[in-house]
């Protein structure tokens, strides 16, 4: 079955398992493109694992193969349905987990935050990186937020319970924050 | 009519324009080229000093042979920024005189969104997702909310700065694109180089330097080829990106890079795969030139903007989003009007 297509990726799923293929992009030299496609698959499989090391629920990787990636299919919300300021405290507490484990997930969306078994999952590492740097723990949480206002309406809420649990795992998170207002002042898109 | 006379002097090319609704009624170009090496601030504004005025009668001149007099004139824009500090300077000093001593309002302009703005004047382009590719500027963009944020950008130098840096290790001269271009037409198999994508953002100053050393091994016309197979696949990769994230279907080409065929073949295979349309300006809109200053100095005119003497400051840092978009209706997101 398939799910859905990015601009980078198609996702199937087949016999319970999700199958993501990094597609090819004919602007791009063959070589080239090859080269990137298996570069960010392993990439991405690798920070899942690490992700999940340092105490972050992600789908357990079964197989790579080029640029194609089998992973465990998450069944459960997608938090955007179901969010909630108790939930978006936990959320904190997991995104703070990772930001702590120096990975950065680079499209923190509410869409891939699925909560499964009572636990918060995180999924699609596609832009996910390893970085320690304030900026970019600040970008990602940023990007989370503008999620929360253009689809929650109690995002104040929701955001305060975040910093919350983010805290609480995190010990820069203060630094962080700070941050995330300033880039918020910058207009800057992304 | 409103007739809007433009200056443009941010970098190497000074030139001024007479824009109505309609078309370009003048421009007049005096561009300078460094005897060797790139461009030397100081000697750029110096060039600009030395030929403002000529140029700026020479185009009133031409004006009227097209029948506008300075007194149809309704207002003097300038680029205010981004750019070298001392070039911005000297053509922010010859538009305050001009607005003086004619009385003349003065409109302060964006160099980023004038280049925006002449595309979607020249294209049937609307609300695109702009790759605006310069010396110093590598920018994704695209309007959204009242103003043209920025998506995707250069953390480092822009794309031209390191095709010139490396042409000048290279022993080409300036400017170093259009030769670089050249010799990738002529090449065998493609060196391995970096490619550096972050996120939305890209990072030339390792490819370039990567490029310089790829020289003791192989030959210039393959290295040439890599650096812009590479550096391009970057910027075309954000740039489907944005169109991905915003929903758009329209892509426009913008800056003096915007010249290299290749960049222009793969953004549009990019746009046909996605079903999205591509538009390149003329020639002559695409790198710096007057008629854009004009042109982004008429709308904004239309719309109600004057920049008063004392806040005509130059800025060299000078963000295309801390630009307020008033010339298009709020309404229009994702479908701007023109």
């Amino acid at each position: 079955m398939h799910l859905t297509s990015g601009a980078e990726a198609t996702i199937h799923l087949e016999d319970g398992v999700i199958i993501k293929e990094r597609v090819p992009k004919r602007y791009r030299l063959v070589e080239l493109d090859e080269r990137i496609r298996k570069e960010r698959t392993r990439a991405e499989a690798r920070l899942m694992s690490e992700a999940r090391r340092v105490g972050v629920p992600t789908p357990i990787i079964y197989d790579i193969n080029g640029s194609t990636i089998e992973m465990e299919y998450i069944t459960g919300e997608p938090i955007k349905n179901v969010m909630t300021p108790q939930l978006s405290e936990r959320v904190g507490e997991v995104v703070g987990r990772l930001h702590s484990g120096g990975i950065i997930h680079g499209d923190l969306t509410t869409s891939n935050i699925i909560l499964h078994d009572d636990k918060i999952y995180l999924i699609d590492f596609g832009l996910a990186f390893v970085s320690r740097i304030v900026e970019s723990q600040g970008v990602d949480v940023h990007v989370l937020f503008q999620t929360f206002e253009s689809t929650h309406k109690d995002h104040e809420k929701l955001i305060e319970a975040f910093c919350k649990g983010y805290s609480r795992t995190f010990e820069n998170a203060d630094d962080v924050i700070k941050r995330v207002k300033e880039i918020e002042k910058r207009g800057r898109y992304a | 009519m409103t007739t809007v006379l433009g200056i443009e002097g941010t970098a190497w090319n000074l030139s001024a324009a007479i824009v109505n609704e309609k078309d370009v009624v003048a421009e007049v170009t005096e561009t300078y080229r460094p005897p060797t090496g790139g461009i030397h601030p100081r000697e750029a504004a110096q060039h600009h000093a030395k030929y403002a005025s000529q140029v700026i009668r020479d185009l009133l001149n031409e004006g009227k042979q097209h029948g506008v007099d300075v007194g149809d004139i309704d207002a003097i824009a300038f680029s205010q920024g981004p750019g070298l500090g001392p070039c911005l300077r000297t053509v922010a000093t010859a538009a305050r005189m001009l607005s003086l001593s004619l009385n003349i309002p003065l409109v302060g302009v964006n160099h980023c969104i004038a280049h925006i703005e002449v595309g979607r004047w020249k294209t049937p382009a609307s609300d695109p997702v702009v790759l605006y590719v310069s010396g110093a500027n590598s920018q994704v963009l695209a309007y959204r909310m009242g103003k043209y944020r920025v998506f995707g950008e250069t953390l480092d130098i822009g794309i031209g700065n390191a095709f010139d840096k490396f042409a000048r290790n290279a022993g080409l001269s300036h400017p170093g694109g259009p030769k670089i271009e050249e010799y990738a037409k002529n090449a065998d198999k493609y060196i391995p180089l970096p490619y550096v994508v972050k996120g939305m953002d890209f990072s030339f100053s390792g490819l370039s330097t990567a490029a310089t050393d790829a020289l003791k091994n192989a030959s210039i016309e393959d290295v040439c080829y890599s650096f812009q197979e590479t550096a391009f696949a970057m910027m075309v990769e954000v740039t489907e990106r944005a169109l991905a994230h915003t929903g758009k279907s329209e892509v426009l080409l913008a800056g003096g890079v915007g010249a290299n065929m290749r960049l222009r073949e793969m953004l549009d295979i990019m746009c046909d795969d996605r079903g999205a349309s591509f538009y390149v300006p003329e020639k002559r809109f695409m790198g710096d030139n007057g008629a854009m200053i004009a042109y982004l100095g008429l709308i904004m005119f239309e719309s109600g903007t004057v920049t008063d003497i004392d806040r005509s400051h130059v800025n060299p840092n000078f963000r295309p989003d801390d630009v307020e978009v008033i010339w298009i209706a709020e309404d229009s997101d994702n479908e701007g009007t023109k």
